[in-house]
């Protein structure tokens, strides 16, 4: 009990402030926390990239294999995305299956990777119908101070962005090369904090905010994919202001990516 | 994305504007809602829309299962979406996968959005959908089935919750995508309405849009969501209204 009731003066607390344009750790409400990308973390991974978001820290690493493709895309490669709350990175996570929360944040990386074609698919095929790299994106979340989405995401592309497709190793060609990127979406996570709508929810942001609302953007002025998740509620106009702030945080990112590079 | 050996895309929109199934852009498919329709749920609702079929119920407010997830200060709200083997064309393996598991989050979200889950503390409020027979539109077909169920079971909320996709297709804005506008499709977005705020409590997105085709999708998505409203209400008030014969052989 004691613990809800901390819980409840905080929420409190992180709704006053959000009505005076506050928040806790001093950031005004479209404030991104410090971004940190450092590629190539792991040299075991065909590709890695360890990113920070303040306290929040998220490492993400590839692996390419060869496999064959679905039936129904013969001459398209595999890409799966996986994501991993381990225990390790917060008091609040247990051991076990997937929670939905970590199900919720795979699939929502995995859906702008794929919606915003990050990697050419067609590009990994060897023989069609037969013969195909399968890229696996797994992510591992180390620290967990809130907005894990954003953090997993960048993670995950910075890690494709600089990820070498092993065909040499595989003895399917002389030489590894670059794994072929296309476009760099990136997600941008908003909660609703009252009337206020802030960016870059920290952990107890989260846990006071009235809905959280992600949306992805690419270099192309495109909306790749949104998500709307707990329990609260967006008007469209709220929707909308929230897509163009995206945008603007989303150029800013692609930025940090680029600093970053290969 | 390439060439990628999918099977042929299919014209989805002709000359005239009309798609696949000469629906107009703005136009929804035959949506029925019945309420109650089962026995032994607090419960129900069995939606037929276009060639889907779902089937929700409702229980409790009852103990919570597990025991762990039980709140102090409200009820939680519990949902499991669930599409039956036979109801694609490729035999779905059975029980909950990933795609399950995150529909069923978000559309718990939307209704713990709208109940008033702070006046039955220690209790669960489970949600069961079924999706019998799928052709795009499931989660939205099984949150209005929820949201009919629920208030069939007598659950106090703020509001029904009408729910439909809006989605890209062959270039333009469309309202409720069928199956082969949803594969072949741009883009889709699925949402769900609180009628008496305006405000929306499940947005998903995959594809790409550009702004300004997203604002617009977001305005045909609320005014079909009207529609539906009107349609749940209809289906409960046939559930309950009392016959005029049966009211005067009361009197």
């Amino acid at each position: 009990m004691s613990e809800e009731v901390t819980a409840e003066i905080l929420q409190t607390h992180i709704l006053d402030l959000a009505a005076d344009g506050r928040r806790m750790d001093g950031r005004g409400p479209d404030e991104y926390r410090a971004v940190s990308i450092q590629p190539g973390f792991v040299a075991t991974a065909d590709g890695s990239a360890l990113v920070r978001l303040g306290e929040t820290m998220v490492l993400a690493g590839i692996k390419l294999e060869l496999g064959k493709p679905f039936p129904d895309t013969p001459n398209a490669g595999v890409l799966t995305t996986n994501a991993e709350l381990v225990p390790l990175s917060s008091p609040t996570f247990e051991p076990g299956p997937p929670t939905p929360g970590a199900v919720e944040v795979s699939r929502v990386v995995d859906r702008s990777i794929r919606a915003a074609e990050v990697v050419d698919l067609a590009s990994l095929c060897v023989t069609p119908g037969e013969k195909t790299w399968v890229c696996y994106v797994d992510v591992h979340m180390l620290g967990h101070a809130g907005n894990l989405i954003d953090a997993a995401q960048l993670a995950a592309v910075a890690a494709l962005s600089g990820a070498t497709v092993p065909a040499k190793r595989f003895g399917v060609a002389d030489a590894d090369y670059p794994l072929p990127i296309h476009h760099r979406p990136v997600e941008c996570t908003f909660v609703r904090l009252g009337e206020a709508i802030v960016v870059d929810p920290t952990f107890d942001e989260e846990r006071a905010a009235q809905g959280r609302l992600t949306v992805a953007t690419d270099e192309a002025g495109r909306v790749v994919a949104m998500q709307k998740g707990s329990v609260g509620a967006f008007s469209p106009d709220d929707v909308k202001s929230v897509v163009r702030r995206a945008f603007v945080h989303g150029d800013r990112l692609r930025e940090r990516l680029a600093e970053a590079g290969r | 994305m390439g060439n990628i050996g999918a099977k042929e895309v299919p014209t989805l929109l002709d000359a005239e504007g009309r798609r696949i199934d000469g629906r107009r852009l703005d136009e929804l498919r035959p949506i029925q809602i019945r309420a109650g329709p089962l026995r032994q749920a607090d419960g129900s609702a069995f939606v037929e829309w276009g060639a889907n079929k779902v089937m929700a119920a409702v229980y409790g407010p009852r103990e919570v299962h597990p025991r762990h997830l039980q709140q102090n200060t409200k009820a939680v709200i519990q949902c499991r979406y669930n599409m039956a083997a036979f109801s694609v064309d490729e035999r779905k393996r059975p029980g909950i996968d990933r795609r399950s598991q995150e529909i069923s989050k978000v559309i718990a979200e939307a209704l713990d959005s709208v109940v008033f889950a702070e006046e039955f503390p220690r209790t669960s409020i489970d949600v069961y959908i079924e999706v019998l027979q799928a052709n795009a539109g499931t989660r939205c077909a099984g949150l209005v089935a929820a949201s009919v169920a629920l208030a069939d079971a007598g659950i106090p909320m703020a509001d029904l919750l009408p729910a439909v996709a809006v989605g890209k297709v062959g270039g333009a804005i469309a309202l409720d995508l069928k199956k082969e506008e949803d594969n072949f499709g741009e883009a889709d977005l699925p949402m769900a309405l609180v009628p008496q705020s305006g405000r929306l409590v499940l947005l998903q997105m995959e594809g790409h849009m550009t702004e300004p085709e997203l604002a617009q999708a977001l305005d045909l998505g609320v005014g079909g969501c009207r529609v539906i409203y009107e349609k749940m209400k209809a289906a409960l008030r046939e559930r309950y209204s009392v016959a005029p014969a049966a009211e005067e052989a009361a009197a």
